[in-house]
């Protein structure tokens, strides 16, 4: 396997676990309800870790290049902390929906469920890969993603099929958010390089039926079934080779502030 | 108690008996033994005379569990306090943590503490056991609890709402 793809495949996973993660922190102390606030920043916990998993590892894939990195600012070592707090925008790999606005609980809601859909299909096969530190991190996360989907994929209901404004909000969610699905299965050379043993496009049916399916039991559809079949949705990309929209700069803006002035800073 | 290996030195078997007066911080009741995260021991005499080398491999339960760390760190120091300077300690990912490594005995602590202990993983039904009156009518509240591991019930019978150790 090519080093360089594997690095670049690695830091990928870890940011848009990492964006995600500092975008539902956001929730905290904030939620609808005590319950609902711990679970999405239970959530972000779990997301939290599975991205020090992978930063960690591309770490040790740095390090063992021998190369000078541009990373080793701070000097001495890349470390999962200098991958996380040293990187500028365009060095971030996420999908682009990770970074955008929680906006309303609907939105939160809906990402998290396209996005954990997601997750698990890529995890379910990322465990059965040659490499065998990303199989275990795969296998390891796969059980905490298991319970977002579940929780996701309940309030994804919940709200569709519930008072006419949550139903409002939600249909304004899709609409916002669909543009941003088709990033998940267009894979970046890097992914392609790094010969995981799948091909991304083949995990894209499973998450299309059962997205269809929990939205259609919440009286909502998604944009490629239902009256706006065949119609064209323009899908937004560019995350993982780093061009993001302008929300990302402002989430390291705030995720980055103390490394950035006071370097190396530890408590 | 947890001992993966079937042929351990006498000096093995003292770290395990150490390792078993280590706490999860969260659950002060359990044992890191108790949970199933300590893998394996291994040590060996160095070449030194009297010093002992060697690792203790721990797992993590949830990939973002913060107590890991504090975790690692008490053992270091509960080895150091013992005389065992230069034993590491590692962290794996694989073979994945799961509920079913929890001991017998942990489970009954669990349930002391008011803690609903985890089923096995196999044959989780939807009866979760109210921890306070032993009454089987219970209600979930939420799939996440105060920590990652715990999801939150409540009795129907006597009111009481609890924690329950989620199978994983």
């Amino acid at each position: 396997m090519d080093n360089q793809s594997l690095i670049n495949l690695t830091l990928h996973l870890a940011d848009s676990s990492l964006i995600l993660a500092q975008r539902n922190a956001e929730w905290c102390a904030h939620g609808p309800i005590l319950e609902q606030d711990i679970a999405i920043t239970n959530i972000s916990l779990d997301l939290l870790g599975q991205a020090r998993n992978f930063y960690q590892y591309a770490s040790e894939l740095i390090n063992a290049t021998k190369a000078p990195s541009p990373l080793e600012r701070a000097g001495g070592e890349v470390s999962e902390d200098s991958l996380a707090y040293l990187r500028t925008e365009r060095e971030f790999k996420n999908l682009l929906m990770t970074e955008l606005p929680n906006g309303d609980w609907a939105q939160t809601i809906l990402r998290q469920y396209l996005f954990s859909v997601y997750q698990y299909g890529l995890y379910e096969q990322l465990q059965k890969a040659d490499d065998a530190q990303l199989a275990a991190i795969a296998a390891k996360s796969i059980k905490e993603t298991t319970y977002h989907v579940k929780w996701s994929s309940e309030w994804v209901i919940r709200l569709g099929d519930g008072t006419a404004e949550s139903h409002q909000r939600m249909l304004k969610a899709i609409e916002n958010l669909w543009p941003y699905t088709g990033e998940f299965f267009m894979p970046a050379a890097y992914e392609q390089e790094a010969l995981l043993g799948f091909d991304l496009v083949s995990i894209k049916p499973a998450w299309l039926e059962k997205v269809k399916t929990v939205l259609e039991e919440a009286t909502l559809y998604s944009p490629s079934s239902g009256e706006r079949q065949g119609e064209t949705v323009f899908m937004q990309s560019g995350g993982k080779t780093g061009n993001h929209t302008e929300y990302l700069g402002f989430i390291l803006a705030e995720m980055q502030h103390l490394q950035r002035t006071y370097p190396g800073a530890e408590w | 108690m947890n001992i993966l290996q079937e042929h351990i030195s006498a000096e093995e078997k003292k770290i395990w008996q150490l390792l078993e007066t280590v706490v999860d911080p969260e659950i002060p009741v359990l044992a890191i033994t108790d949970l199933g995260i300590v893998r394996s021991v291994e040590i060996y005499p160095l070449s030194t005379g009297e010093e002992w080398g060697g690792a203790v491999t721990i797992t993590p339960t949830y990939s973002g569990c913060p107590a890991i760390d504090a975790i690692s760190i008490d053992i270091k120091l509960k080895l150091l306090e013992h005389g065992y300077k230069k034993i590491k300690i590692t962290s794996v990912l694989s073979p994945a943590w799961t509920t079913d490594w929890m001991t017998e005995e942990g489970k009954i602590k669990l349930k002391a503490y008011g803690i609903a202990p985890p089923q096995y993983s196999k044959k989780e039904t939807a009866v979760i056991q109210c921890p306070q009156c032993r009454s089987s009518n219970t209600k979930l509240l939420s799939q996440f609890g105060s920590t990652a591991c715990k999801a939150l019930y409540q009795c129907i019978d006597c009111k009481e709402p609890f924690d329950y150790f989620k199978c994983h």
